[in-house]
């Protein structure tokens, strides 16, 4: 059994080199499933590693591996991080899920981050964003600005996160416009950007003169503006270029503070494992300027509403609300609870269509 | 269920554009084949010209010169695969995947620092008194330039295959080589020069959809429509008029699929979605009964022994 | 001028000496590309080369070879019978998915049932399901003659779509909150495919690809079948004289590089990917064409070039880590690491003349 004492002596090494690292820098690892240029996902989070390293200088390292395949190969990056001293782990996509726990049970000392997943360790966090409230002030803004009464939507995958934002677009959209309908397309894709433009071309050639998008690429909004009278928001990133028309505002994924929070707490020795599903209030979830195309009334009612769900005194699925079936779901005044939330895989009442099985 | 939501015209019109980069890419590997080769670095030649255009369009202001420079990335992409192939006398197969593979990651570092831009916008063609025909106006007479060109292209190369001296000895390459050598033909010369033509209109192709189809830059975003193109040249069996079908054809299930979501059709997605291979499969077997549609030579390597 | 003359023979020395020079030819043009995006030239090389090998974790990485190799090498060894013969498999990324969601399948019917017979189940499955996949050119070739090269590659494509379809619907984990992706096979005991020695990363798929290699070794120098095959790539007319029935051939080799692929899918899925997800296929089937050409079709060849290969990405990513290296560079140093292997292989073959005057 020459080969457990080699792992033996050679784990003896690695505590006493983590120990060693510890002194001087803390090591943060990112491991990231897309390109950082993919100007979308893992943009952002790149993003918030690079906040990262501005707010520490020169107390933090940070080290990055993109395009790394879910499965065998991200275990890997992992297991190379955790061995050349990093201290805390952030594995940036669904899919890491299952690896990121393989590994963090080989390497108790490191510190793992896992977002959007569900599987927790005592040194295994997750966290993800609550998008949906994001959804609901682009639901309401496109209830309001819509002529037509159409509200085109690119999904990615029928999956809870994307059919969650649906839900919650329609509910607010319905509520600002009673006849507002919403046209579902799945792209079956996370990044096509050749075929997000057709989705959001067949969109409006349909009649929606609002598009919503859950894919990455800002292929929507330059097939918004070159249409003319359509709007759209911003996903994942502000995509500001495209302001004031025919984007309208944006939802942003803004992973920096938690990135910043959770590092200072590796730094402080407090780090614990938690579970965090933050929104807009504490800034997880970035609402982008709503620019000057959106009337001022509409304006101050999609703030207010922004307000309000930032203090916490409105959540976007309150009932009374029911099923797609016409089956209740949340009574008045009763709010949805994370469970449901997390796992939803049902339309609310009012949008067409079914969910692809 | 709502079939009056989809307006036939424009959902012709946007046929029009969807399969244009479909029509350059697979048109220049049509000629590839012709000539004998089979390169299956179309899609790293496409990702390569669409860098290379989008880059030459932002930084000149031009999108007609980003054109001609995606169409020179990619003649000079495919220069690589010329070398190993006609010089070296690797194999086609293993040189065209490796060329992917290379485009893919060479372009992604070209494109460092261009994502997030947007390019330079490109006059969109209304053709006077012809786009003002009611229903032909807009299906065939407002398109940009580029898609216009796709057609010329095909139709241009359907001529000089069948009615010049030039389109015959590059068949009679392709078919045999080495009677064609025997004849006194250049073979390799005249492989290289195929190939790079080849690689120019998919460098075209890519250009199109990072300059005109999305626009914008980002990485691996042809996403798998230069491995379309290689399809679509067997679906036509190498003949240039089916190549057109074809793009219209594989780009309409594309946008019929859209269309029919969008109207609240229940459909198995991935299921439609795997329709265009398997009629491919489909027309490759009826097909087999012409013997005389691929190139008899296709994939492999020539060596002058004399 | 530059002539190229064939060699009655392929030169012995060259067939040994040409990998090496493309490997060094590539570590100077890869050192020349690193250098250009301001890293340090050496030390770019020494991380993907030596780090992997020889550093203090190389103990992890080492086993890792395995991992990253062992797919690569049993598809490219069922690849390597068919190119032999002139027959083009390409679709073998295709046949890896559909056996990898026959085997998982398999799995997925007996859960939560713990027993012995399960995982073999899983591995009949897996190849039975590659195999089949692999049978529809092979099929379509022997009766109709349509070419096995695109109707393969376009099958790629349609297992793509059912693998999507799959992890978004009926192999989905009725416990993962509505989530895509099948349950994780590792957490089922009967159908993981386990590390059979702890800490070696030596799997299953480990052990098939090396019996792949022998049985191949075996196959093509002491078999007829095996003579039929190299007979069949050099002259199909001196085949057809000697007796070889070109069908039985096709269906021969499309099948077995089909099964292998297959059998490689499910090994993958039951082990160190665990489960069934919308993107399970991470390109093996490609990679493993370029590893079959690498390794000249030699089943010894092909074992080397797959550690190869695999040294790349594991020394990529550690110099993505270690250095700031965009992955786009590391995918750039190993397209230059194939164009020079298949630029030099030439030199087996030929022997390269100058010569005064333009004959050609």
């Amino acid at each position: 059994m020459q080969f457990t004492k080699l792992l033996a002596t050679a784990a003896v090494a690695l505590g006493l080199a983590t120990t060693a690292m510890a002194q001087d820098k803390t090591k943060v690892g990112f491991v990231y499933v897309g390109p950082v240029g993919d100007g979308g996902w893992t943009y952002e989070h790149n993003q918030g590693r690079l906040a990262v390293e501005e707010h520490f200088g020169d107390k933090v390292e940070t080290v990055f591996v993109e395009s790394v395949p879910e499965g065998p190969d991200a275990e890997r990056v992992m297991t190379q991080m955790a061995l050349e001293g990093a201290d805390l782990i952030f594995t940036t996509s669904f899919g890491y899920m299952d690896p990121t726990i393989n590994v963090a049970q080989k390497f108790p000392n490191v510190k793992f981050e896992h977002a959007t997943g569900y599987k927790r360790a005592d040194n295994v966090s997750t966290y993800s964003a609550r998008f949906y409230e994001g959804r609901a002030i682009q639901g309401h803004i496109a209830g309001k600005m819509t002529k037509s009464n159409i509200v085109g939507y690119i999904g990615s995958y029928p999956i809870p996160e994307v059919i969650r934002g649906i839900n919650s677009a329609f509910i607010h959209a319905r509520k600002a416009n009673p006849d507002v309908q919403f046209k579902i397309v799945w792209a079956y894709t996370w990044f096509d950007p050749a075929k997000e433009a057709d989705a959001a071309k067949v969109l409006i050639e349909q009649g929606a003169d609002v598009v919503l998008q859950h894919t990455d690429s800002t292929a929507p909004q330059a097939a918004a503006q070159a249409a003319g009278n359509v709007i759209t928001f911003g996903q994942a990133s502000d995509m500001g270029e495209y302001a004031p028309m025919p984007r309208v505002s944006s939802i942003i994924d803004n992973w920096a503070p938690y990135y910043i929070a959770r590092t200072q707490a590796v730094i402080d020795g407090t780090w614990e494992s938690t579970d965090t599903w933050d929104g807009i209030a504490p800034g997880m979830v970035g609402i982008g300027e709503i620019s000057d195309a959106v009337p001022a009334d509409v304006k101050a009612e999609a703030l207010a509403l922004k307000d309000a769900i930032a203090k916490g005194e409105y959540h976007p699925f309150t009932g009374p609300l029911n099923k797609q079936d016409g089956s209740a779901w949340l009574a008045d005044g009763e709010v949805a609870d994370d469970g449901t939330l997390l796992g939803m895989n049902f339309y609310v009442e009012g949008i067409e269509g079914d969910i692809p099985q | 269920m709502d079939f009056s939501s989809i307006n036939p015209i424009l959902l012709l019109a946007s046929l029009m554009v969807m399969a244009t980069p479909l029509l350059l890419a697979a048109t220049g590997e049509l000629v590839v084949e012709k000539a004998g080769v089979l390169n299956l670095g179309v899609e790293g030649m496409m990702i390569t010209g669409a860098i290379c255009g989008f880059a030459i369009a932002v930084n000149t202001g031009s999108p007609i010169l980003g054109l001609f420079a995606a169409a020179a990335g990619g003649a000079a992409l495919s220069l690589l695969f010329a070398i190993l192939t006609q010089f070296a006398l690797a194999n086609q197969v293993a040189s065209g995947l490796s060329l992917t593979l290379f485009g893919l990651g060479l372009s992604a570092l070209i494109g460092q620092g261009y994502q997030g831009i947007k390019p330079p916008p490109f006059p969109r063609l209304e053709i006077p008194l012809l786009s003002d025909i009611p229903v032909l106006g807009p299906i065939l007479f407002r398109h940009d330039i580029v898609v216009y060109f796709g057609i010329a292209l095909v139709v241009a190369v359907w001529w000089v295959l069948k009615n010049t001296r030039a389109g015959l000895v590059l068949r009679a390459v392709g078919e045999n080589h080495d009677a064609a050598h025997a004849l006194g033909y250049k073979v390799v010369r005249i492989r290289i020069l195929a190939i790079m033509f080849g690689g120019a209109c998919a460098g075209l192709g890519g250009a199109y959809i990072s300059l005109i189809r999305v626009p914008q830059w980002t990485e691996g975003m042809t996403a798998g429509i230069g491995w379309i193109a290689l399809a679509l040249v067997v679906f036509a069996s190498w003949k240039p008029w089916r190549v057109m079908l074809g793009a219209y054809l594989f780009g309409g299930v594309t946008v019929i699929q859209l269309n029919l979501q969008a109207a609240g059709v229940a459909i198995p997605v991935e299921y439609l979605a795997m329709s265009p291979y398997l009629i491919t499969i489909l027309v490759l077997v009826i097909m087999s009964a012409d013997k005389s549609s691929a190139p008899a030579s296709l994939g492999r390597s020539f060596h002058a022994s004399q | 001028m530059l002539k190229l003359e064939k060699r009655p023979q392929p030169s012995r020395m060259w067939t040994y000496l040409t990998p090496l020079v493309a490997v060094l030819l590539t570590m100077l043009a890869g050192a020349a590309l690193f250098a250009f995006l301001g890293k340090d030239p050496i030390l770019s090389i020494r991380t993907i080369f030596w780090e992997p090998l020889f550093s203090e974790f190389a103990f992890y990485y080492r086993p890792q070879l395995l991992v990253k190799g062992a797919p690569l090498v049993l598809i490219a060894i069922g690849l390597s019978l068919g190119f032999k013969a002139g027959i083009w498999n390409i679709g073998a990324e295709g046949q890896y998915i559909i056996g990898a969601l026959c085997g998982a399948g398999v799995a997925l019917a007996f859960y939560p049932l713990e027993a012995w017979f399960i995982f073999p189940l899983m591995v009949l499955a897996g190849a039975l399901g590659g195999w089949a996949w692999a049978m529809i050119p092979a099929l379509l070739k022997v009766r109709f003659g349509t070419n096995e090269i695109l109707v393969s590659l376009m099958l790629v494509y349609v297992a793509e779509q059912l693998l999507a379809s799959m992890s978004l619907g009926l192999l989905k984990n009725p416990e993962g909150f509505g989530f895509p992706g099948s349950r994780n096979l590792q957490q089922y005991p009967s159908a993981h495919n386990a590390e059979l020695i702890a800490g070696t990363s030596m799997h299953w798929g480990v052990v098939a690809a090396f019996i792949a290699v022998i049985l191949t070794y075996i196959l093509l120098n002491r078999h007829i079948l095996g003579f039929h095959i190299r007979l069949t790539g050099e002259s199909p007319k001196a085949a057809r004289f000697a007796g070889v029935n070109p069908a039985r051939l096709i269906l021969f080799c499309l099948g077995t590089a089909g099964a292998l692929a297959g059998m490689a899918g499910l090994f993958e899925v039951s082990g160190p990917s665990g489960q069934v997800s919308i993107d399970f296929n991470v390109g093996y089937g490609f990679t493993a064409i370029i590893v079959a050409f690498l390794g000249r079709l030699h089943p010894v060849g092909i074992l080397l070039a797959g550690a190869l290969m695999a040294l790349t990405y594991i020394g990529g990513e550690i110099a993505q880590s270690k250095l700031g290296l965009p992955a786009a560079a590391i995918q750039v140093f190993q397209g230059m690491l194939l164009f020079f292997l298949l630029a030099v292989d030439v030199t087996t073959n030929y022997r390269i003349r100058w010569t005064k005057r333009e004959v050609a």
